[in-house]
């Protein structure tokens, strides 16, 4: 995905209060997070009060105030997947990466994310990693797959710092 | 894009579009329908459209054979779906690798490939096409069937199947208030959760005074466990704007906006598609053919918010503002967005337009109830054997939807209990099955219709359990605004979490109801007056299960993780050994081709034994 800048995302909304949603989303999709810095120049540019920025981005669920971690896994917590067990899917993701939802893990790889319903309930339960789906998870088809994840970065790593010594 | 796809002008052009069109494809021998929705993709269905796609090309096919990129087809349990016409066949389960026989076999030489075929899970045959399988054929399909004739992405799909006939009929011949005793006396009530007649809504919006109007379709599916709207709005879009263009034209709104959740993304690429289309032809703008009705709509991209759901916070939210509900002393359809007068339906509520203005309001009210007509959409998920999306008339008993389309629970369980509504729902219990999905008959019962959530709970699904998802959920989506909604809710959950950790007393129950009720009386929004409706409704039903919690530290349907232990049982235990290896804790113990066991002290009852377990030998007591 090409990153728009801040300046191409405002272009056309500036002095737009009611556009102040739209740009956020924007600045979310491009960004991963909305910063301090970004919410300023949203202030500014929209001329929407920098306490009501911050009001609206840390009010929808949508918008993250930092960066998430390089893997996203995302439970859908809908009624279908709960009664089909999604809660043990929240605490086998949070017991085995050590974080809570919403946390990133200290070395940025993971962060475990809860969504109220992705809409593909008869699939439950669901999980997503960086938005492929995984459907009918398990316990223990999720531990797989976070090991899975976690080789393939130290794998990538050690390629990374092999070809640095080469 | 070819010559003929320009501006439309007048009314006729519509009509010679359309028949230009079908013109266009009548050397189209077969085609080929892959499921495109999200389901279907969850199920990685991308790659079988590329495959089939490829195979296609190899053969040589193109044009005679269309690859057409549908819609939800409402089974997605049955995922990636591929439907071949004519023949009506239907294939579930498709991979990329069988594309070549798909195309080889069934497109060259109308051979079945009988592996493909869907096999009914109550009679255990296999069933040839689609209209035979049973989960479909106790349906009454008028909007979903139509989402399986379009790619939806493409506005010459749904001129050919007869789209956009509603609108130019209502602009030729029929005046605002034409159109408006249409929807009236069609009964038509809204499909998002209120059931409010929406033909009232547009009469009200209509006499107000004021020269700027709107129209919002709502697209916020908020309440988990339904995804009607995304299948609708993903799967047929123009439907959905020809219903805000009628409407927009009989209240004579200019501008429109469809609030759309960000989870879908699929939805909202789909009505960004759409509504850039039909501006190209002239559907959307000045003049539409060549009347003098303006209109236009925009995509609003919600921030994932349950309380936008509420009108007057979904508005707020357009305006760019934090999603927070005001007071309706003046209603929406008078002191709506921008404060102007605005009619808000929801997106199943839209789609049911234009084929009651084409077909008439006595063909809409044919079905259905005295007060509840038409079809409604339920998704049909759960604990059950066949879950989708389901189109009834409405009336149809619950039983029905769960036994005779559902096919009732898996693994033999017992069904107790189907959850209807969302979070503003209730849970009704299996005697109350008789009852039919009505938006009164459901009130009556404790429950509602809701946008048509549909969750089936067995023996396995922990009522007390399911009160405090329901409070922890709305504990999280709650505004804020209101003291009893903000407040009630944190103190009846955590009344609630000390029933399912084993610290509950009997009083609590007299107190939680107390507090539900001050609750539902006191708060400001409907998100908060429904609020204690999963807790209320739960109580009336299903009291023992609170008891048993309260009194004997129990959870008989093994769920609350502070009140049961995981056991291995011996006379099914084979000793395989894949318990062992896959507990983290060390907690099981034994040795190959013996009976194993399981350390409650050590065991954090974090459920991979029990699914790992080929043999069904882990319990929970």
């Amino acid at each position: 995905m090409q990153t728009r800048s801040l300046n191409q995302i405002l272009e056309g909304r500036r002095s737009q209060p009611n556009q102040l949603i739209e740009v956020l989303q924007d600045v979310q999709k491009n960004y991963g997070y909305i910063s301090e810095e970004t919410m300023q120049s949203v202030s500014h540019s929209l001329g929407v009060p920098l306490i009501e920025v911050y009001r609206v981005a840390s009010f929808y669920k949508a918008f993250r105030l930092n960066p998430s971690g390089k893997n996203v896994l995302t439970m859908c917590m809908g009624t279908a997947c709960h009664v089909r067990g999604a809660r043990l899917l929240v605490d086998q993701a949070t017991c085995q990466l050590g974080v809570k939802t919403g946390e990133v893990t200290q070395d940025g790889l993971f962060s475990v994310e809860h969504v109220n319903c992705l809409g593909a309930c008869a699939l439950g339960p669901i999980v997503t990693e960086n938005g492929s789906y995984y459907h009918h998870m398990t316990p223990g088809k999720l531990r797989k797959l976070i090991e899975t994840l976690s080789h393939r970065e130290k794998k990538d790593n050690q390629d990374a710092n092999k070809n640095v010594q080469a | 894009m070819p010559i003929k796809m320009s501006r439309l002008n007048s009314i006729r052009e519509v009509e010679h579009l359309r028949e230009w069109l079908r013109e266009q494809r009548k050397n189209i021998t077969t085609t080929v329908m892959v499921c495109g929705g999200t389901g279907c993709r969850a199920s990685r269905s991308q790659a079988v459209i590329d495959a089939i796609g490829d195979e296609l090309s190899r053969q040589g096919l193109n044009p005679s054979v269309r690859l057409c990129v549908t819609g939800c087809h409402g089974f997605c349990e049955q995922g990636p779906v591929v439907i071949i016409e004519p023949g009506n066949i239907f294939y579930c389960h498709v991979s990329p690798d069988d594309a070549f026989e798909i195309v080889y076999q069934t497109v060259m030489n109308e051979e079945i490939i009988e592996r493909l075929l869907y096999t009914d899970p109550v009679s255990g045959k296999k069933v040839r096409t689609e209209s035979e399988i049973p989960f479909y054929q106790a349906q009454d399909r008028q909007i979903l069937s139509q989402n399986r004739m379009v790619d939806p992405c493409s506005i010459e799909d749904y001129i050919v199947v007869g789209g956009y006939s509603a609108l130019p009929k209502a602009l030729n011949g029929m005046t605002p208030a034409d159109v408006i005793n249409e929807i009236k006396s069609s009964g038509l009530r809204g499909r998002g959760g209120g059931g409010f007649p929406a033909g009232r809504k547009w009469e009200e919006c209509w006499e107000a005074p004021d020269n700027e109007k709107y129209v919002i379709c709502n697209a916020d599916e908020g309440d988990p466990g339904a995804y009607m709207d995304r299948c609708i709005l993903e799967g047929n879009p123009h439907l959905v704007l020809e219903g805000m263009m009628i409407g927009a034209w009989a209240i004579a709104a200019q501008k429109g906006y469809i609030y759309v959740r960000n989870e879908y993304p699929l939805a909202v690429k789909h009505s960004l598609i759409a509504v850039e289309q039909a501006r190209e032809l002239g559907l959307l703008g000045e003049n539409i053919l060549g009347s003098s009705f303006s209109f236009d709509v925009d995509i609003a991209r919600g921030g994932g918010a349950f309380v936008c759901g509420e009108s007057t916070a979904l508005m707020a939210s357009i305006e760019g503002k934090v999603g927070e509900p005001r007071a309706k002393d003046v209603h929406t359809v008078v002191d709506g967005l921008y404060h102007k007068p605005t009619t808000l339906n929801n997106v199943e509520t839209w789609a049911n337009v234009p084929s009651i203005i084409l077909n008439g309001s006595s063909w809409f009210a044919s079905k259905g109830t005295q007060n509840s007509k038409g079809t409604k959409i339920l998704a049909l998920t759960g604990r059950i054997k066949n879950t989708g999306l389901v189109e009834i008339a409405m009336g149809t008993p619950i039983h029905d939807v769960v036994f005779n389309i559902g096919g009732g629970a898996v693994n033999g369980n017992l069904i107790k209990a189907v959850q209807t509504g969302g979070p503003s729902g209730g849970c009704l219990p299996v005697d109350k099955f008789d009852l039919a999905v009505d938006f009164d008959v459901l009130s009556e019962a404790g429950s509602m219709v809701g946008s048509g959530g549909m969750v089936v709970m067995d023996e396995e699904t922990c009522m007390v359990d399911v009160a405090k998802y329901f409070l922890e959920f709305l504990q999280d989506e709650s505004c804020g605004k209101c003291v009893p909604c903000r407040l009630g809710i944190d103190r009846m959950l955590e009344i609630i979490t000390d029933i399912t950790e084993g610290r509950g007393t009997p009083e609590q129950l007299d107190l939680l109801e107390e507090l539900a009720d001050t609750v539902a009386q006191t708060s400001l929004c409907g998100l908060g007056k429904t609020a204690p409706n999963p807790v209320l409704s739960t109580l009336r039903y299903f009291r023992s299960e609170y008891e048993v919690h309260i009194n004997e530290k129990r959870c008989p349907a093994g769920v609350c993780k502070a009140l049961i232990t995981y056991q291995i049982d011996p006379d099914k235990c084979t000793g395989c050994g894949v318990c062992l290896k896959g507990c983290v804790y060390n907690a099981i113990t034994g040795t190959k081709k013996q009976v194993h066991v399981i350390d409650t002290q050590l065991c954090e009852k974090c459920g991979i034994c029990r699914s790992e377990c080929k043999f069904d030998a882990i319990r929970v007591v």
